[in-house]
């Protein structure tokens, strides 16, 4: 016949081990979104940009798939850069159509960012083809780097 | 519709590339529409960077694949904003009606890719007519 021992002391629990089991959880979860950390400090601003800097100029670059260059404004002023547009429905409104799959958005945009050096206002370009835009920005000349000539005696 | 406000989406890695490529390359699933009307299935994808001699569209049996190749070089220079990833294109659809193959038409324009798929009119059913013997 098995005894019972109602007196029998439950084995000493560490307070806090509960809390470090959760840590390490919680952890794990964001060592596994610090895999994809890239996708985290994306903006859902869209259009999504590129921005690379040479010596004298800024180099900007969005994927736009069905933006027509009527549909698209490009400014600056200051320091800032504005896009703003549009994105037409591909299927007129009126036309009777049933969806399979409806994933890609249309109506309009925004987007400002400041960047970080002046520009020569004058000598902007932009071009749009295949739906990626690639906007060149010239620095100021007081911005780009200026070669120190050393006078030897 | 159209006044609402664009919101950019995340680019989602093609989903059947989980074996891995030779070539260190990024496959993106292109976002698409696919509608019907009653003459054709259309496939609409967006593939920026995409040039025209790039697209592979197939329809192996039922299978529909879009394959676009991206060639726009990326700029050189010090990365100031990153916020995308250029990379190819692939998808994959099973396309449930019967597709007259020999019409498949497809566009590219601004990026955008325009599948015509027209549905194969269906065999009239021939009315035997029985003659009094």
């Amino acid at each position: 016949m098995p005894i019972i021992r109602f007196a029998e002391r439950a084995p000493f629990r560490n307070p806090w081990a509960e809390f470090e089991r959760i840590r390490q959880g919680l952890d794990e979860l964001s060592k596994n979104y610090g895999d994809r950390g890239r996708q985290q400090e994306r903006s859902n601003v869209f259009p999504a940009l590129n921005i690379y800097e040479q010596d004298d100029r800024l180099i900007v670059t969005a994927e736009i798939p069905g933006v027509s260059n009527q549909d698209l404004d490009i400014s600056v002023e200051g320091e800032t850069l504005t896009l703003k547009g549009k994105r037409e429905n591909a299927v007129a409104k009126d036309t009777p159509v049933s969806y399979h799959r409806r994933e890609i958005e249309s109506g309009t945009f925004s987007r400002a960012v400041a960047l970080p050096v002046k520009i020569d206002l004058d000598n902007l370009s932009a071009r749009l083809i295949d739906g990626i835009l690639t906007i060149t920005l010239p620095k100021a000349a007081k911005a780009t780097p200026r070669k120190i000539q050393i006078l030897s005696e | 519709m159209s006044n609402q406000d664009l919101k950019a989406q995340p680019k989602t890695p093609h989903a059947a590339s989980t074996e891995e490529a030779t070539k260190a390359e990024n496959y993106f699933s292109p976002l698409v529409d696919i509608f019907e009307t009653p003459e054709a299935v259309i496939v609409i994808a967006d593939v920026p960077g995409v040039s025209q001699e790039n697209v592979e569209i197939s329809l192996d049996d039922n299978i529909l694949t879009i394959h676009g190749k991206m060639t726009d070089q990326q700029p050189v220079g010090r990365v100031i904003l990153e916020e995308y990833e250029s990379g190819h294109y692939m998808r994959k659809f099973t396309v449930a009606e019967t597709i007259d193959r020999e019409k498949i038409e497809a566009s590219l324009a601004g990026g955008v890719l325009k599948v015509m798929l027209p549905k194969q009119v269906p065999v009239q059913p021939k009315k035997i007519e029985v003659k009094m013997g």
